[in-house]
């Protein structure tokens, strides 16, 4: 029968006040956990996804579209770069350029995106087969971690890939060659773990069949044998053909290396983008919702924390007679003040615990969302820093709500309580 | 034995109340008795230690407790002074026995449920012990008030108006019970009251005017 057991008792013996309580509680605690488990994901995606690159090269139109589909494989592409007109950024002697590695974008195979690349986008992301190995031939694949998990892929599997970002049977190229599964990519945590990753030669190979369609059996091997005898060439040799992008890393960073945005904006067909700029600038845009709702939140703290307090202060007048005669059987003020001050933790705690609840649950059904609609895995299973600060934050708001309560119990007038309950 | 010498108290605003001297021994069991005004309840909670006298001193075996400090005060009180109010007021969110509990451990006992259930007994009301307080009638909640009043066998055992809102069997049965109780317990016991059917069990009466 210690303090903290009747603070529990007398928390039981008003159940609708509790409930009222919690729910404020839970909610206000559950929606900021919720906003940290995301922003922090987020931000955790997005940085991981920027793989050291400096600068993102692709055909105009919106810099933010180009870093999406380039970096995040979220969005649609801008457009082609024809090669021909693309040489200068594929000279591997460039002055600038450290790394230059191309993207070939639009196919996919039941909604996983298909990069047609070369071996350093493998290491942009410092990616490990974890079976098999890396691509070698044209039409061979590595595949992410994520996509092998979900599609039940193996090394050696084929499969046809469908034209366009989203899973559609129609698209499927059912002529094409199919793809073969070389290896699979260990998790690392980046969108590599989303995608299916082959030679820029493959996706060319897979849309040059279509061009192709009169050829008969034996002329169509011979063509087959001409791809093979031709992939050792540079990229930059093959004049007719085009790609999505380029992602650079710069050697250094320099005036020249700033400068080298402004100059393709200005004088060349393409458009250049820097990642970090660009997805400052998306932050500032999801910054504005996340305010409001953190803005929010706070309000329902507020509104919880004045709940838990005006309950105790009306229970204080229902219980001023057990109160008083407590403290005629011996309980020292400070007795009732830690009475009250624990009965407002019990609820802070339980508010807490249920909002950890409450945002952990959601994340389970918003991971599920998420992936569903960007492949973007999420997890609901980790627990933050923060959340410990939200659990000090929580116990804060218990002490400061129950404080005035308890201090006016501690002030219980004995006498003037029972000598003026004269029926 | 109880002693009260040269007692008076002043509310704020108002003239001086004096007490007539009076000394109780082990065991006495007396009735104050008193017009509306004259001061019972005052005087009662001076006994109690829940005020402070303005002039005067009571000891109790010895211990000048009117000039204890609240700390030593409120000690006091939970070890060795039970009070018994017009209505129990017992703490709504726990059982009876958990009230009994508590009030063991706020006068700094042992908890001792066996203890508690046989004092329950005796006083008819071991079937409620796990009942909340406020299921209970009127005059088993008066009997819990009891019970927690004796529970630590206290020296002195005050009462406010034990029965003023009971019918006459229950009043009856209280006031037996509360007189039993004191008596197994060896206090002294003290009872206020304008209910005339308490006068003539009490032989030791005392008239405020």
């Amino acid at each position: 029968m210690n303090i903290l057991h009747l603070s529990w008792k007398n928390i039981l013996n008003k159940p609708l006040t509790l409930v009222l309580n919690l729910v404020l509680f839970s909610l206000g605690v559950g929606l900021i956990s919720l906003l940290l488990l995301v922003n922090v994901q987020l931000e955790d995606k997005f940085e991981k996804n920027f793989a050291g690159i400096d600068l993102v090269i692709g055909a105009k139109g919106s810099p933010l579209q180009l870093i999406l589909s380039s970096l995040y494989h979220l969005d649609a592409p801008t457009g082609n770069m024809p090669i021909s007109e693309s040489k200068a950024f594929l000279n591997p002697k460039h002055p600038i350029f450290k790394k230059v590695v191309p993207l070939s974008l639009g196919d996919s195979h039941r909604g996983y995106r298909i990069i047609g690349t070369n071996a350093s986008f493998v290491d942009l992301y410092e990616a490990k087969l974890s079976e098999g190995k890396l691509f070698e031939k044209t039409m061979e694949v590595v595949v992410g971690a994520t996509v092998a998990e979900n599609l039940k892929i193996k090394t050696g599997d084929q499969f046809q890939s469908s034209h366009g970002l989203i899973e559609d049977e129609n698209l499927v190229h059912e002529d094409a060659k199919p793809f073969i599964v070389s290896g699979i990519l260990g998790k690392t945590g980046s969108v590599i773990d989303q995608l299916i990753v082959t030679k820029t030669q493959s996706v060319w190979a897979v849309h040059e069949d279509h061009d192709h369609e009169g050829e008969t059996e034996e002329e169509h091997a011979a063509h087959l044998d001409h791809d093979h005898a031709e992939e050792e060439k540079p990229l930059a040799d093959y004049e007719n053909q085009s790609i999505t992008s380029l992602l650079i890393q710069f050697k250094g960073r320099n005036i020249q290396a700033l400068n080298m945005a402004r100059n393709i904006n200005e004088n060349t067909n393409f458009q250049a983008a820097t990642p970090a700029i660009e997805i400052n600038r998306l932050y500032t845009l999801l910054g504005v919702g996340e305010e409001a709702l953190k803005a929010l939140a706070m309000l329902i703290i507020f509104v919880s924390g004045l709940s838990i307090f005006i309950s105790l202060f009306s229970s204080l007048r229902e219980r001023k007679y057990e109160l008083a005669v407590m403290r005629t059987l011996g309980a020292r003020p400070g007795f009732l003040f830690q009475l009250i001050v624990f009965e407002g933790i019990v609820i802070a705690v339980l508010g807490f615990l249920c909002g950890i609840a409450l945002s952990h649950g959601s994340m389970i059904l918003l991971a599920d969302f998420l992936e569903k609609s960007y492949r973007y895995d999420f997890s609901a299973a980790i627990f933050l820093n923060e959340e410990i600060y939200l659990f000090g934050g929580s116990l804060i708001i218990g002490i400061i709500a129950a404080i005035i309560p308890a201090f006016q119990a501690s002030k219980t007038d004995i006498h003037a309580t029972l000598a003026d309950n004269k029926g | 034995m109880l002693k009260s010498i040269n007692l008076s108290f002043q509310y704020s605003g108002a003239p001086s109340i004096s007490f007539p001297d009076f000394t109780a021994e082990q065991g006495d069991q007396w009735l104050i008795l008193g017009p509306s005004g004259s001061g019972k309840t005052t005087l009662l909670h001076l006994l109690g230690g829940l005020l402070s006298p303005s002039t005067g001193n009571i000891t109790l075996d010895d211990f000048h407790y009117s000039a204890f400090s609240p700390a030593k005060l409120d000690k006091f009180r939970g070890e060795n002074i039970g009070i018994v109010f017009q209505k129990a007021h017992a703490v709504q969110s726990l059982s009876v026995m958990e009230n009994l509990l508590l009030a063991q451990q706020l006068g700094g006992k042992i908890l001792d449920k066996k203890k508690i259930m046989n004092l329950l007994e005796r006083l008819q009301i071991a079937h409620k012990a796990n009942q909340k307080p406020n299921r209970l009638s009127a005059g088993e909640q008066q009997r819990v008030a009891i019970a927690r009043a004796v529970i630590n066998q206290p020296r002195l055992i005050l009462a406010d108006e034990p029965t003023s809102a009971l019918d006459d069997k229950n009043s009856t049965e209280v006031q037996n019970l509360l007189k039993e109780s004191a008596d197994a317990v060896n206090a002294i016991l003290l009872v206020v009251t304008h209910d005339n059917r308490l006068k003539a069990t009490f032989p030791k009466q005392l008239l405020l005017k």
